[in-house]
C-alpha cells in the first residue's frame, strides 16, 4: 500500500492565503451514437457481456477502422457550441499502451491535430455572475473495455486473481474536451470546478449528443490540480484525479486536492506528479499505480483512416443547427412566462423545464403548463418512484389536456382521471375520455332535468333555498353530481339550481 | 507432370468455360502436383502452409455447376488460387506464419478473399511467408522456409515466397500476395514469375494482417502479364471496409495487358533509373536487364535516362516506416482474446503473460523489427527518425512526380541479385535489407509496380525480374509495357524446374 | 555509431512487452544498434521537408451510423485463449489503468 496524506488538512480559505489554485478539467463524453466509433456494433449501455462486438472493435487481425460521421458532426458541434475553431485538416493518431481492456493495445485518438480547438464556455455561477472556462481543444477517441476483477476480498483489483473482459464498451465514440489551465478563480476554484462541469453537461444535453450520464460513465472528469505560491508565476506539480462520477464530487475533489497540496508544500515536501483515484464515501483522494508515462506512448499518425478537412459548407449548416445554450433559454423562457427566480428554480430541479416548455410549444398556456407538471404530475412520478422525464406521458399529452379542459370538456378533476388513464397506457386522452366516458354533461336542459329531478326528491332543501339559504343548494349539487357521475360542471349546477329556485 | 499444371489461368479459364476440361479435374491436377513436390517440409518447396482439398473440390464443382449452366462467375472462374497466409479466412487457419498464431481460425473472410470466392476462383490453401511478412527470403516463417523451384538450396524471395514458389512449380496458376517493400515483386523475380503491386488503396486491405499499414498492398501472382491482370480486376476497386481505399474506377489493367501483348510501344517513353545500377547489382543482373532496355527500344518505346536522387533514402526511410507502424499493429498478439498464450499459472499477472507470450510466439526479426519501431517513436527520437522518414517519403514522392512528368514509366531490376543461398543472409538483418533496395521506393510513393520476368542471369542461370513502375492509378501503363515486352522476350523463363522433376521422381 | 544500448534495448523490450532473454539483449543491441546507425541517415534531410505520412489522396470517408450485425458470442469466445460468464478470461491486472 502506498502511503498517502489521507486527511487535507487546510481548508480553501487558508490554502488561498497562500496559494493560487490551478485547475485544468479533462472530461470525457461518450456519444449516443447508433453505433460505434470505428463498426457498425450498436453503441448500447447494459448489454448482455461481449454481445457487440465485431472483428474492428475486438481488434482481430486483418480489421480496419472505419469512421463514424455522426460521431464526427457530434464533435464539430461540441466544438461549435463551446466557441471552438475547427480545424481546416485534422486526422487521427494512434496512442500506443498496453492494457487488457483494449483490444488492439493502441487507442485511436487525435494528438497534434484535434477537430475543434480555441474555445471557451461562459458558465453561470452560484451568485449570478458567470466565470469564462477557456477550452483547449476538444478531440475524438474511442472507449476501452470493462473488465471484471474475480477473487479477492473487494472485487476490486488489488487481490483479484483473474479477470473478466467484456467488450461491448471497446470503440464506443468519446470526445474528450479539455480546458486550458483555470486560474484567478481562488477559493472560488471548487464552485468553478463544479459549475463548469455542470453548464458542459446541460450543453451537451442541449446538443443531444451524449446521455450525459456521470453515475453510468457516459460522462466523466478529470480533474487536474496544482498550486502556485502567491506572487509567483511557475506553475506547481499537478496532480490528475480520475473517478470523479458526480457533479458534487468534481467540486469536493478539488477541494481535497488543494488541502492536500497545501499540506505537502507547508510542511516542506514536494508534490509527487501522478494520477489519484477519488474515493466517493470519504471525499478523499489515494495515488493511483503508475502506468507508461506520457513520453512512451508513442503516438504517431494513424495510417488507416484519411485525414479531415470538414468543409466551410458542412461546418456552417452544423452551426446553423445548434440549439440555444441551457441558460439562454432559461433566461428566455423565464421572462416569457413572467416567472420568479424561485418558480423558475423548482422547475429546472424537478427536471421539469424542458417538460413544460415542450408542453408549451404543443399548444398550452405557460401557467397551466406548468401546474400540471409540478403538482398533479409530479405527485404521480413520486407516489410511482421516477422521475418526471420517466413519467409515461408526453407534454403534447398534457397540452391536449389542458386544451380539453379549456373549452369545457373536461373538469379539472376529470381532466386528472384522463391523464390517469393516460399513465395506465389506456391510449390518447381522447381515446381515454371516450373509453371511459369522461367528458363533462354539458347538454342544459338534461342538467336543467336533472336539476329538477334532485329537487323534487328533497322538496324541504329546496324550501329553505327558495327562502334565501343559498347555502343549502350544494346538498343539491352534491345530488346532481352524483347523478352524473361527476362529469357535470359544478357551478354552472350550482347557477341552474339558485336559477330554479328563484 | 500433367499438362494442366503448365498452363496460363486464362488458358485453362478458357478450357473450363469451354467444358474441355472440368474446374475439378484442373484442380486435381494442381493438388496432385502440390502432393508430388511440396513436401516434404524439411526439402521440398514448402509453398503451402495450409492445404484445402475438400473446400477446393467443393468450390471446383460449383464452379463446374455454374459453367454447365452457361453463367461462370467471372472471366476466371474455376481456376484455383493460393493464398498467402496473411490473409483472414473462415474455412482455413490463419496465421501469418508465425507461433503466436498457430491454428487461428478467423471469424471473417479478408474481402479479396470474399470476391475471389465470389468470382468461382477455387482457393487451394494458403502459402508461407516470412513471419508478418517480415523479410525477404521466407527463412523467416515459424513453420521452416519455401525454396525456389529453380533451385531448392536458394530461397524464392520473400515475404511471400510461398506464393511466387507454388506459382513458379505449377502448384497453382494464380497466388495472393502482400506487398510491403517489395513481398510480391522480389520473390517474382528470384522464380521467374510475375508479381504486381497495384497502387496503394485500390485494393482492400480488409482481411489482411496488416504489417505496415500505409505501405501493404495485396496484388496478384501469376505466370503471365495477363493473367496477373484478370487477377488484379478479381481483387480490386473500392471497399467500404477499408476508409483508405479509392473511390477512382479501377485501371483498366486486363485490356492494357490485351493491347500491349500486340507488342507495340510506340510513343511510351520509359526512363531507367540510374541510381539502380553499379555497385552491389549481380552482372548477370544488370546484363539481363540491359537486354530487356534493348528490346523495349525495339519495341518502339523511347528509353531514357532519369536521376531519382532522394531513392537512396528510400531503404532507410522504410526500415523506420515499417517498423515503426508494425510496433503498433503487433501490440495486439498479447494472449488476451485468440492466439498463444504462456505461462498463465496462476501466478504471472496479465502484463507478465503478454510478455511471456510474445517472447515465445515472435520470431527474432519480429522482435528487432518491433523493438527498431519502438525506438523509432519514442520522444526521444521521433524528430530524428520516425520524423525524418516521414520527410524521406515527401522527397521520393517529389522524385516520383518529376520522373513521371518526363517518363510514362519507370524501369529498373526488381531485385539487385538473383536468388541467393538459403541461409546466406540469415545472421545479417542489413545484407537481407538490400534485397528490397528498388521495390521499397514504390511502396513509400504509393505508385504501381510489377516485375516481369527478364530471361535468366548469364552468371548462375537463375530468373531475372524486370520491374515497371508506373504512376499512381495508372497501373495500366505499367501492364501494357510489360506484356509487350512479354511477348518479344519469349518463353526464356517460363517455368523449367528440373530438380522438382527429381523431387517427382522420389516420390 | 547511434549509440543503443544494452539497457536501451532492456527498456525497449520492457515497452514491447517481449520477455527477452539475456543471449537475445546480448546479440539484439548489436544488431539493432547497427540497423539505427544505418537508418539515421535519413537525418541528413533538411527540417523544413514537409512530412508524409500516408498517400490515401482522399479525405472525409466515413461511414452512416446505422447498425451492422456483430460476432455471435460463442464465435468470439471460441478462439479465446480461456473464457468465463459470457468473458474473456485473463490473468490478474496489475494496477488500474487510471
Ligand atoms: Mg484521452
Ligand atoms: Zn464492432
Amino acid at each position: 500500500m502506498t502511503a498517502t496524506i489521507d486527511a487535507a488538512p487546510y481548508t480553501v480559505e487558508e490554502v488561498c492565503e497562500r496559494f493560487d489554485p490551478v485547475m485544468g478539467l479533462e472530461v470525457h463524453v461518450e456519444l449516443n451514437t447508433a453505433t460505434k466509433m470505428f463498426c457498425g456494433c450498436a453503441n448500447a449501455f447494459g448489454a448482455e457481456p461481449n454481445t457487440n462486438i465485431c472483428p474492428v472493435c475486438l481488434g482481430l487481425p486483418g480489421s480496419l477502422p472505419r469512421l463514424n460521421g455522426t460521431a464526427v458532426e457530434s464533435a464539430i458541434r461540441i466544438g461549435l457550441a463551446l466557441n471552438c475553431r475547427v480545424r481546416e485538416r485534422s486526422g487521427f493518431a494512434r496512442k500506443n499502451y498496453f492494457y487488457p481492456d483494449m483490444p488492439k493495445n493502441f487507442q485511436i485518438s487525435q494528438y497534434e491535430d484535434p477537430i475543434v480547438f480555441d474555445g471557451y464556455l461562459d458558465v453561470p455561477l452560484d451568485d449570478g455572475t458567470t466565470w469564462r472556462v477557456e477550452i483547449e481543444r476538444a478531440h475524438m477517441e474511442e472507449d476501452t473495455g470493462k473488465s471484471l476483477h474475480i477473487g479477492g476480498a473487494t472485487g476490486r483489483i488489488h487481490g483479484a486473481d483473474h479477470s473478466l473482459l467484456d467488450y461491448n464498451r471497446a470503440g464506443v465514440p468519446l470526445i474528450e474536451i479539455v480546458t486550458k489551465p483555470i486560474v484567478g478563480a481562488g477559493v472560488r476554484a471548487p464552485e468553478v470546478a463544479r459549475a463548469y462541469v455542470t453548464a458542459l453537461r446541460d450543453v451537451l444535453r442541449g446538443l443531444g449528443v451524449s446521455d450525459v450520464r456521470m453515475d453510468q460513465g457516459s460522462m466523466r472528469c478529470d480533474a487536474n490540480v496544482s498550486l502556485k505560491p502567491k506572487g509567483t508565476d511557475a506553475f506547481g506539480t499537478r496532480t490528475e484525479t480520475k473517478n470523479v462520477n458526480s457533479l458534487r464530487s468534481v467540486e469536493r475533489a478539488v477541494r481535497y486536492e488543494m488541502g492536500r497540496h497545501a499540506g505537502v508544500l507547508l510542511c516542506g515536501g514536494t508534490v509527487t506528479q501522478e494520477t489519484r483515484h477519488f474515493d466517493e464515501q470519504s471525499g478523499t483522494t489515494s495515488a493511483g499505480r503508475p502506468k507508461e508515462t506520457f513520453a512512451d506512448y508513442r503516438f504517431f499518425p494513424e495510417p488507416d483512416l484519411p485525414p479531415l478537412e470538414p468543409s466551410r459548407e458542412w461546418v456552417e449548416t452544423l452551426r446553423a443547427g445548434l440549439p440555444e445554450r441551457p441558460w439562454e433559454r432559461r433566461a428566455r423562457i423565464q421572462a416569457e412566462w413572467g416567472l420568479s427566480d424561485e418558480e423558475l428554480r423548482d422547475l429546472v430541479n424537478a427536471d421539469a423545464l424542458d417538460l413544460v416548455a415542450d408542453t408549451v410549444d404543443a399548444g398550452a398556456p405557460p401557467e397551466a403548463a406548468r401546474s400540471w407538471w409540478v403538482s398533479y404530475l409530479a405527485q404521480q412520478a413520486n407516489a410511482a418512484g421516477v422521475t418526471l422525464p420517466e413519467l409515461a406521458i408526453t407534454p403534447p399529452q398534457v397540452a391536449r389536456v389542458v386544451a380539453l379542459v379549456a373549452e369545457g370538456t373536461l373538469t379539472n378533476k376529470l381532466a386528472r382521471q384522463v391523464v390517469d388513464g393516460v399513465l395506465a397506457g389506456e391510449g390518447e386522452p381522447d381515446e381515454v375520455v371516450a373509453g371511459r366516458g369522461l367528458a363533462v354533461v354539458s347538454d342544459e336542459s338534461a342538467l336543467t332535468t336533472a336539476v329538477d329531478e334532485a329537487l323534487a326528491a328533497q322538496p324541504g332543501i329546496a324550501e329553505k333555498i327558495r327562502a334565501g339559504k343559498t347555502k343549502a343548494a350544494g346538498a343539491i349539487v352534491g345530488a346532481v353530481m352524483k347523478a352524473t357521475r361527476g362529469q357535470a360542471d359544478a357551478a354552472r349546477v350550482q347557477e341552474l339550481v339558485l336559477e330554479r329556485c328563484r | 507432370m500433367n499438362e494442366l499444371v503448365s498452363l496460363d489461368a486464362a488458358e485453362l479459364a478458357r478450357r473450363i468455360h469451354a467444358r474441355e476440361v472440368s474446374s475439378v479435374e484442373v484442380t486435381r491436377a494442381h493438388l496432385e502436383r502440390i502432393e508430388a513436390v511440396d513436401g516434404p517440409a524439411e526439402s521440398g518447396v514448402h509453398a503451402f502452409l495450409h492445404l484445402d482439398a475438400e473446400g477446393a473440390l467443393a468450390a471446383a464443382e460449383a464452379a463446374d455447376r455454374a459453367v454447365a449452366g452457361g453463367a461462370p462467375a467471372s472471366p476466371l472462374a474455376g481456376v484455383p488460387i493460393a493464398l498467402k497466409d496473411n490473409l483472414t479466412t473462415t474455412d482455413m487457419p490463419t496465421t501469418a506464419a508465425s507461433r503466436i498464431l498457430e491454428g487461428w481460425r478467423p471469424p471473417y473472410d479478408a474481402t479479396v478473399v470474399a470476391r475471389l470466392r465470389a468470382a468461382g476462383l477455387v482457393p487451394l490453401g494458403k502459402t508461407n511467408l516470412d513471419e508478418f511478412a517480415m523479410g525477404s527470403s521466407t527463412e523467416n516463417s515459424a513453420f521452416g522456409p519455401s525454396r525456389n523451384p529453380w533451385d531448392l538450396t536458394r530461397i524464392p524471395g520473400g515475404s511471400g515466397g510461398g506464393s511466387s514458389s507454388a506459382v513458379a512449380a505449377g502448384e497453382s496458376p494464380l497466388a495472393l500476395g502482400s506487398d510491403t517493400g517489395g513481398s510480391i515483386r522480389q520473390p517474382g523475380a528470384v522464380t521467374g514469375t510475375v508479381g504486381v503491386k497495384p497502387t496503394y488503396g485500390t485494393v482492400s486491405r480488409y482481411g489482411l494482417i496488416a504489417f505496415s499499414s500505409s505501405l501493404d498492398q495485396i496484388g496478384p501472382c501469376a505466370r503471365s502479364v495477363l493473367d496477373a491482370a484478370l487477377l488484379h480486376e478479381v481483387i480490386g476497386g473500392q471497399d467500404r471496409n477499408d476508409q483508405t481505399s479509392v473511390s477512382a474506377p479501377l485501371p483498366p489493367v486486363v485490356e492494357a495487358a490485351q493491347a500491349g501483348a500486340r507488342g507495340d510501344l510506340a510513343g511510351v517513353r520509359i526512363g531507367v533509373v540510374t541510381e539502380f545500377s553499379g555497385e552491389g547489382y549481380q552482372p548477370g543482373v544488370l546484363g539481363a536487364f540491359t537486354d530487356a532496355v534493348r528490346t523495349l527500344g525495339e519495341l518502339g518505346a523511347e528509353v531514357v535516362e532519369v536521376s531519382c536522387p532522394s531513392f537512396g533514402y528510400a531503404l532507410p526511410a522504410y526500415y523506420l516506416i515499417a517498423p515503426s507502424e508494425a510496433s503498433s499493429n503487433l501490440a495486439r498478439f498479447d494472449a488476451m482474446r485468440y492466439g498463444l498464450r504462456v505461462g498463465d499459472d496462476g501466478e504471472h499477472a496479465a502484463d507478465e503473460v503478454m510478455s511471456l507470450t510474445r517472447e515465445a510466439g515472435f520470431g527474432a526479426e519480429v522482435k528487432r523489427r518491433i523493438m527498431i519501431g519502438t525506438h523509432a517513436l519514442s520522444a526521444g527520437s521521433y524528430d530524428a527518425l520516425y520524423g525524418k522518414a516521414q520527410k524521406a517519403r515527401t522527397l521520393i514522392v517529389r522524385d516520383f512526380t518529376a520522373a513521371f512528368a518526363t517518363c510514362d514509366v519507370l524501369i529498373s531490376p526488381t531485385t539487385p541479385t538473383t536468388a541467393f543461398a538459403i541461409g546466406e543472409r540469415a545472421d545479417d538483418p542489413l545484407a537481407m535489407y538490400l534485397a528490397d533496395l528498388c521495390t521499397i521506393p514504390s511502396n513509400l510513393a504509393g505508385n504501381a509496380a510489377l516485375s516481369v520476368p527478364c530471361g535468366l542471369s548469364a552468371d548462375d542461370g537463375l530468373p531475372v525480374g524486370l520491374q515497371i513502375m508506373a504512376p499512381a492509378l495508372a497501373d495500366d501503363r505499367a501492364y501494357r509495357v510489360a506484356a509487350a515486352y512479354e511477348v518479344a522476350r519469349g518463353p526464356g523463363a517460363g517455368p523449367r524446374i528440373p530438380e522438382l522433376r527429381a523431387l517427382e521422381a522420389t516420390r | 555509431m547511434s549509440d543503443i544500448t544494452r539497457d536501451d534495448v532492456a527498456h525497449l523490450a520492457r515497452l514491447a512487452r517481449l520477455a527477452v532473454s539475456d543471449a537475445e539483449l546480448d546479440m539484439f543491441s548489436g544488431q539493432i544498434d547497427a540497423i539505427v546507425d544505418t537508418v539515421s541517415r535519413v537525418g541528413e534531410i533538411p527540417d523544413d521537408v514537409p512530412p508524409t505520412a500516408q498517400v490515401v489522396p482522399q479525405t472525409n470517408v466515413l461511414r452512416p451510423d446505422t447498425t451492422e450485425p456483430s460476432l455471435r458470442r460463442d464465435v468470439a469466445l471460441a478462439e479465446a485463449p480461456a473464457a468465463e460468464e459470457g468473458r474473456f478470461r485473463v490473468p490478474r491486472i496489475l494496477g488500474e489503468e487510471l
